[in-house]
């Protein structure tokens, strides 16, 4: 399949290994990746901050972009990104009375993924070959839950990866306190919504904690390495792309970082 | 109907308008977060209610149907509430009450007054009702010389304190046992001596003094639950009793609700009677149901004032997605579900409509005039995690409606000749991101970032408004080389267009 790869401002910018670990992962599983030229952001900062306006011409561009290139499905690493991609962009045009932009981003819409929608349902692999030999705990991020539906889609392929050891999150389905601007704009109550979070990933013991997005995993790992805690977050995709072979998700790598992900690419290995 | 202008009237000071704080909702709740009793209590409550309410819905089968179907009885209300509400009137009136309407707060608090005034009564016994502290009623009356008792046990446990409602249904949850045993002390004339603070006790207290005003009081005030349209029907469901004693027992009752309250028939009582109990209190049913229409010769009040009360609705009944939120049975789930307003607590919305509920209703009551008001900043209390909505027994879709009530608030700002900071830099953000060139530009600057990062590869420190972030959270060093360059290095050969399939990329460093 010919697989379109979104891969958000976020990851693109300060996250790649997140977007480099769902390459390498699709590529291992026969597929062809493919990197839209041009592309930026789903616009989704702006319509959840209210600059509605402002979101048009991002908007505009992602559809310019993603419309003219060839491709069976896109996917992106991120719940809250697809989530703008299905429940946002279309909203947007058509409040700026561009019907016709509407129409084409909703057709993107219907074939654009999150990463685990694209593996369960789309391509119908649960075990997609992964090693990752470290206790794990996950935390659904909430567009994928609750906007996206995912459900128990990433623990599925969580659960088939060898030598892990999933450990489940109390209170897994309570919201990060992330919210994008939010996180600016209220800092207290967000810091407050994230103390709590990394209490309960505290209790499993875990040595990380993923999630199928950058940002949640951003304010999450952010809280862990200021803290000290000596846990880390790490995006599911690369979890998922990390194989026997490849040795290039070892912790030890991450000992730099604290509690940030940062620096897959310091042993960079391809798998394919 | 010449009732449906419905722009709230100007009140004194924003220190006493029931819908809107002195504060915006950040600072606010800054205060509330680092306040440890105020957590725990709310902590505690809120646990126990969101396991109750979780456990109730759960074992009803047809749960999502009930939703549906409520969904819809209230779409159909707010499509032909005009007509809806002149035959409630019509019947209401057929049945020996009388009917009022009330274009705003001020209206509605003269004509309850005047109601009280020609009774001669300077006491009157209340039913818990959110539509009379939308209006500040018990203030109002106060100033009159009529003392408004309230007699739901958490709503008295806030007037005794001099406080304010912190929760829809459980207007007192911000507070502990020993702080109501000293509230009850000091300001209850009769309080036992002894009085412990075991809820038991604490009640008993209540009971006793509520009783007294119970038997001599002549007039109650209510809100209501549901009015029902084609007969004329009131309904107010409730757990303690209090509610009831207020119905029956005083020669005139004045019942103040809000025109989106109605339901178009009896039988539409079956839904709401199911989801409203297990939503709100995490029970099957209610203690208390009590029905009344019109006026019964020899049972009952005698006289019977129905005030329907707009007071903004219409503003928001005008307004498709607006409406929406005029669809709220005022359960309160979606506050009990809402992790902001665990960790803020009520009073921090500064309306009496707190939660995820009160950051829609609130600031379409009052309408918002851009940043500078402090209800602008209410859509903004949320992360949008959608636990609201899913929680919601009649569907409201409130993150939507925050992201576009957001929208209204920065397009309120838009006549602003220096433009503030974050609409400068959304405006920036906007040029940079609808352009790869400039976005990639952008992304350059990140190697500032690892400057600052330094050996430790991390950030921990940035200017404002960044230091909201560093604050309480490191960011990571930016990478050395984002995925658009990696992608370029490492496949050259991907130009958007089909590859061939033994495309490998002989960039790869390993």
């Amino acid at each position: 399949m010919k697989i379109a790869l979104m891969a958000t401002c976020l990851a693109d910018a300060m996250f790649p290994q997140a977007a480099i670990a769902t390459v390498r992962l699709l590529e291992r599983l026969g597929h062809r990746v493919t990197f839209p030229p041009g592309q930026t952001c789903c616009g989704q900062m702006h319509v959840n901050t209210g600059y509605l306006d402002e979101a048009v011409p991002v908007v505009q561009h992602y559809v310019d972009v993603f419309d003219a290139a060839d491709f069976d499905v896109a996917v992106a690493p991120s719940g809250s990104c697809v989530g703008s991609v299905r429940h946002q962009q279309a909203m947007v045009a058509r409040r700026a009375g561009d019907t016709r932009l509407a129409a084409r981003a909703t057709a993107l819409a219907d074939r654009t993924y999150e990463l685990s929608e694209l593996l369960v349902d789309v391509l119908g692999v649960t075990d997609v070959g992964a090693y990752y030999p470290h206790r794990v705990t996950y935390h659904p991020t909430c567009h994928s839950l609750r906007m996206l539906r995912v459900g128990d889609k990433p623990l599925q392929l969580l659960r088939k990866v060898a030598g892990i050891d999933l450990v489940e999150l109390p209170n897994a389905e309570s919201c990060c306190g992330f919210g994008g601007t939010f996180a600016l704009k209220n800092p207290e109550v967000s810091t407050a919504m994230m103390a709590d979070k990394i209490s309960d990933v505290l209790s499993t013991r875990a040595e990380i904690c993923t999630a199928g997005d950058s940002s949640c995993l951003m304010h999450i790992g952010g809280g862990l390495s200021r803290l000290r805690t000596g846990v880390r977050t790490l995006h599911l995709a690369e979890i998922l792309a990390s194989t026997i072979d490849s040795g290039a998700f070892d912790a030890s790598d991450m000992s730099a970082t604290g509690g940030l992900g940062t620096s897959v690419e310091a042993s960079p290995k391809r798998s394919a | 109907m010449s009732t449906f202008l419905g722009v709230p009237g100007a009140r004194p000071s924003a220190a006493d308008n029931p819908l809107r704080g002195d504060r915006p909702f950040p600072v606010a709740a800054r205060e509330a977060v680092g306040n440890t009793q105020l957590r725990r209590n709310l902590g505690r409550a809120l646990s126990t209610i969101r396991a109750k309410r979780a456990a109730v819905v759960a074992e009803v089968p047809d749960w999502e149907a009930l939703r549906d179907t409520a969904s819809a009885v209230k779409a159909d209300v707010m499509a032909r509430l005009p007509e809806l509400l002149e035959q409630l009137e019509r019947n209401v009136t057929a049945r020996g009450g009388t009917v009022h309407w009330a274009d705003d707060a001020e209206e509605a608090n003269r004509i309850v007054a005047e109601i009280v005034t020609a009774t001669g009564a300077d006491e009157v016994v209340k039913v818990k009702s959110m539509a009379t502290q939308e209006i500040g009623l018990n203030e109002y009356l106060a100033e009159r010389g009529i003392a408004a008792v309230e007699t739901d046990l958490a709503e008295l446990i806030v007037q005794l304190g001099h406080d304010k409602p912190s929760h829809i249904l459980v207007p007192a949850i911000h507070r502990g046992r020993a702080e109501i045993r000293e509230i009850f002390l000091r300001e209850m004339s009769d309080a036992p001596t002894d009085l412990t603070d075991e809820p038991r006790v604490l009640a008993m207290a209540a009971r006793a003094h509520l009783r007294r005003k119970f038997l001599s009081a002549r007039v109650a005030v209510s809100g209501a639950n549901f009015a029902i349209a084609d007969t004329g029907t009131l309904a107010v469901v409730e757990s303690e009793g209090n509610g009831r004693m207020c119905l029956t027992l005083p020669d005139t009752l004045i019942t103040v609700m809000g025109i989106e309250k109605l339901l178009p028939t009896f039988s539409d009582l079956e839904v709401f009677l199911q989801i409203l109990p297990r939503s709100s209190t995490g029970e099957r049913m209610n203690p208390y149901t009590s029905l009344w229409t019109g006026v019964t010769p020899g049972d009952g009040p005698q006289e019977f004032h129905l005030v329907l009360l707009d007071n903004g609705r219409t503003n928001a009944l005008a307004d498709e997605l607006g409406r929406t939120a005029l669809h709220c049975i005022r359960c309160s789930a979606c506050l009990n579900v809402c992790p902001v307003y665990e960790r803020a607590g009520g009073h921090a919305y500064g309306s009496v409509y707190p939660g995820p509920i009160g950051a829609v209703l609130t600031p379409q009551l009052t309408g918002m005039s851009g940043h500078g008001d402090v209800n602008s900043t209410l859509p903004y209390a949320s992360t949008l995690c959608g636990a609201c909505f899913d929680a919601c027994p009649v569907k409201i879709d409130i993150p939507t409606m925050l992201v576009e009530l957001r929208g209204r608030a920065v397009d309120a700002d838009r006549d602003r000749t220096i433009p503030g900071g974050w609409a400068a830099a959304m405006k920036a953000a906007s040029w940079v991101m609808s352009n790869e060139k400039r976005f990639a530009a952008a992304e350059s600057l990140s190697k500032a970032g690892r400057v600052v990062a330094g050996k430790k590869g991390r950030i921990s420190s940035l200017p404002f408004p960044l230091s909201g972030w560093t604050t309480s959270r490191d960011l990571p060093a930016p990478p050395t080389q984002t995925f658009r360059s990696w992608w370029k290095e490492n496949r050259p050969d991907d130009l958007g267009v089909p590859l061939p399939t033994s495309a490998e990329d002989p960039g790869d460093p390993s």
